[in-house]
């Protein structure tokens, strides 16, 4: 059995060359089995549907785009695997990929050692510039920051509650939030996280109403929500009584925990589907007709389908698929994407993005109550923050 | 001389009902160690060493399961101990100078947590990636063993240590690095981005492979696994003939859980990284997939099933990225169905009924065999 094992393992040895041919290959490495799928899957969807337009378009450099899909399956070190897989065996030019901050964790060593690109979708806790990963989700101070102010001086918050699951993103970030609300002000009343998953809330909510804070931060993950919102409801505290802000639901999420059970409460985002402008129309439009009328975009969603975009303006404008070429030509790059006009920010590989904060209606889609005066130039490290000093 | 001869030939052959399975060793070692080096692309060679790194895990889990008939559900604990240590060994001997380990730029601690200290020294971390587990098993084994936790019970007690291990290990973010846990780019001075320095690593895995499951077979052939066997099959016996089943069985479970964490101290620098995901429920009980596929009753069975399930997952899940699970499951089913004792199995039931084969269905069965060679 070892040996059969080993004979046919050995059959793709010496393979690759993969760009050299009629087309170009890129990796699409996200979940598509494990706790992550739900999220992942809807966002290597809009990956490929942005690979399939430009092939539609005549693909880039005169040669068709050819997507190698893997399973990153929720486990992060599948996901150096596999991303291994994509850079060795394929030799793709570039790689889309990753959802969760451990699973970009754990590919970053593999891309920086392989010096081979990887497009980063989704919105994270910052603190990271890999010269090897342009990052198209929005960084703190392009979402919580705003998100924050929005609650300080639109809802006229003075104390706030921090509920969020126990891993890397919602730590960070309320690191960050404890470090913002000590300067400007406002009371953290305290601090709770749950276990990725759970479903059992009422301690936490007790909690929150025994503090009785003006707004509560919430940076749970998935289903947790599902409960939370619910025990919420159950113990008095709707929408109208407790403002609460998710910087981790957006339609797609709203789409599986039921509008009914979030209606009123507060999100921000970069990007809604709702988001006026022609080409978010185009793109929503493509969007549910490849894949049904009942799908929806949101701000992941639209990031993957934007770095794609991206990536392939840099390589036309680079005349080839080689990284250092498509670094340097992604400097200052814009593009006209649904969420609107972005630009890849030269010293750190993040986009400017507008930030934008909404209320979920009843019909699960976002409506836009607030937005920033134009695209936020990404700050990772909260450089430009004196209260960010030290973290 | 010629009772010379017969020395010299039994010492480097052995006795003659040996001959097939040293063979078979002998080829297994020249294509892991020639052919396969030769052969592969780095990045399959990679893949190949996470095989034998688990093949690793199952000689243990044939070892405690197989033999002992304790079904370890939790190995992915003894496996995360010896992980852990040797991914903290590693980043602490990564950092350069007066800076903290990498992971903990993240966490924004200033100060190395305590716990790490010690593992800044190899002797200590080497030594600890095979007694941390053991001891572990040696301290659960007594306590449970004693008072006569079996079957299901002890199963389920197993599998519930390493679901909290992982809760652990994600609530304690400060030092353990959290739901990302700990990367590392090097190993004792190999670099890990080097296909030079990986085809060494290989070669390490494969070394520590054959020893361990000469180690266990030599357990399974001793005057110790006789006993071991008998305590699985009739525990009471064994208990009225004078012999404590609480120590016999605490010994082949610490040693499956040292095998487990030897095994997750390689699968760090192979893999490049070690997190929770590693080890919970799932991943533990895919550790007995392995072998009861591969045959649990034989360590070769094990070997093999650890390395063809995974090679499996991997196949299938670049051809079919968004069903191959479904292919992984029949398999499972298949065999499970058509080969309740696994690959090593199909051999065995073939040697049994050879007779019966060729004489038709009217003659006598052959003798049942015991199930009783090792490897």
């Amino acid at each position: 059995m070892l040996l059969a094992a080993c004979g046919s393992d050995s059959g793709d040895s010496g393979s690759g060359g993969g760009g050299g041919g009629d087309t170009i290959k890129v990796g699409v490495l996200h979940s598509l089995s494990g706790t992550m799928a739900i999220s992942e899957v809807s966002v290597k969807d809009a990956e490929l549907l942005a690979i399939e337009e430009l092939n539609a378009e005549g693909g880039v450099l005169g040669k068709k785009i050819e997507p190698v899909v893997e399973d990153g399956a929720s486990d992060w070190p599948t996901f150096a695997e596999k991303a291994q897989k994509l850079i060795s065996q394929d030799k793709v030019a570039a790689t889309f990929g990753g959802w969760t901050s451990a699973s970009r964790k754990a590919m970053l060593p593999v891309f920086e050692r392989n010096k081979a690109l990887l497009y980063y979708p989704v919105q994270y806790e910052g603190l990271e510039a890999s010269p090897y990963i342009f990052y198209s989700g929005a960084t703190t101070n392009q979402q919580i920051i705003p998100a924050l102010e929005y609650l300080k001086t639109e809802k006229k918050a003075k104390s706030l509650y921090l509920v969020g699951s126990d891993y890397v993103f919602p730590r960070t970030a309320n690191k960050e939030i404890k470090a913002w609300a000590a300067a400007n002000g406002v009371k953290v009343l305290g601090e709770e996280y749950a276990p990725l998953g759970s479903t059992e809330f009422s301690t936490i909510v007790n909690k929150v109403k025994a503090a009785n804070p003006d707004a509560v931060f919430n940076t749970l993950n998935g289903d947790s929500n599902v409960a939370f919102f619910k025990q919420l409801e159950g113990a008095g505290l709707p929408a109208t009584k407790l403002p609460v802000v998710s910087v981790s639901i957006a339609e797609d999420e709203v789409r599986g925990i039921g509008a009914s059970k979030v209606e009123g409460q507060i999100v921000a985002w970069n990007y809604y589907q709702t988001t006026p402008g022609a080409a978010n129309e185009k793109f929503v439009a493509a969007y549910k007709k490849k894949y049904g009328a009942k799908r929806v975009t949101d701000d992941p969603i639209e990031a993957a389908y934007l770095q794609v975009k991206l990536w392939a303006a840099a390589v036309e404008k680079a005349g080839s698929t080689d990284v250092e070429k498509v670094k340097a030509a992604s400097k200052g790059l814009t593009y006209d994407a649904p969420e609107g006009k972005v630009t890849i920010d030269g010293d750190n590989q993040h986009i400017y993005k507008t930030a934008r904060i909404g209320v979920i209606q009843p019909d699960g889609l976002i409506k836009t109550v607030w937005e920033s005066k134009g695209p936020i130039k990404p700050d990772p490290f909260l450089k430009t923050y004196p209260w960010a000093k030290g973290l | 001389m010629s009772a010379l001869l017969a020395t010299v030939r039994r010492r480097v052959v052995g006795p003659r009902e040996e001959l097939p399975a040293r063979i078979a060793f002998a080829i297994v070692a020249f294509l892991l160690i020639v052919v396969a080096p030769s052969m592969l692309s780095d990045f399959r060679l990679g893949l190949l060493a996470k095989y034998l790194v688990f093949a690793i895990v199952a000689v243990g889990i044939a070892l405690a399961w197989g033999r002992g008939g304790m079904l370890v559900l939790g190995q992915g604990l003894f496996f995360g101990l010896g992980g852990y240590a040797m991914a903290m060994h590693l980043q602490l001997a990564e950092a350069p100078d007066g800076q903290p380990p990498a992971f903990m730029t993240l966490t924004g601690a200033e100060h190395v947590p305590g716990i790490w200290g010690p593992f800044e020294s190899t002797a200590f971390t080497l030594a600890m990636v095979v007694l941390l587990p053991m001891l572990a098993a040696t301290l659960l084994g007594l306590l449970v063993f004693r008072s006569r936790v079996r079957g299901p019970y002890f199963a389920i007690l197993t599998q519930a240590l390493a679901a909290a291990f992982v809760i652990f290990l994600v609530g304690q973010q400060q030092f353990s690095g959290g739901t990302n846990g700990l990367t590392v780019m090097t190993f004792f001075g190999l670099d890990l981005a080097d296909p030079d320095d990986k085809r060494t690593l290989y070669l390490i895995v494969v070394a520590v492979l054959a020893l361990v499951f000469l180690i266990g077979r030599q357990l399974v052939r001793s005057r110790y696994g006789r006993l071991l066997v008998a305590v699985r099959d009739a525990e009471d016996r064994v208990r009225f003939l004078g012999y404590d089943p609480t120590l016999v069985k605490v010994v082949a479970f610490a040693a499956s859980a040292g095998m487990a964490g030897l095994a997750g101290a390689l699968f760090v620098p192979v893999v490049g990284i070690i997190s929770p995901a590693s080890l919970g429920i799932v991943p533990s009980i895919e550790m007995v997939i392995w072998v009861a596929v591969g045959g649990r009753l034989s360590l070769a069975g094990a070997i093999a099933g650890a390395v063809l399930v995974n090679y499996a997952k991997t196949e299938l899940s670049e051809q079919l990225p968004s069903a191959w699970l479904y292919g992984q499951g029949l398999l499972f089913v298949v065999v499970v169905a058509f080969a309740p004792r696994g690959i090593a199995g199909i051999g065995e039931w073939l040697r049994e009924n050879r007779g019966r084969l060729r004489r038709g269905r009217d003659a006598t069965p052959a003798a049942a065999t015991t199930v009783e060679e090792g490897a």
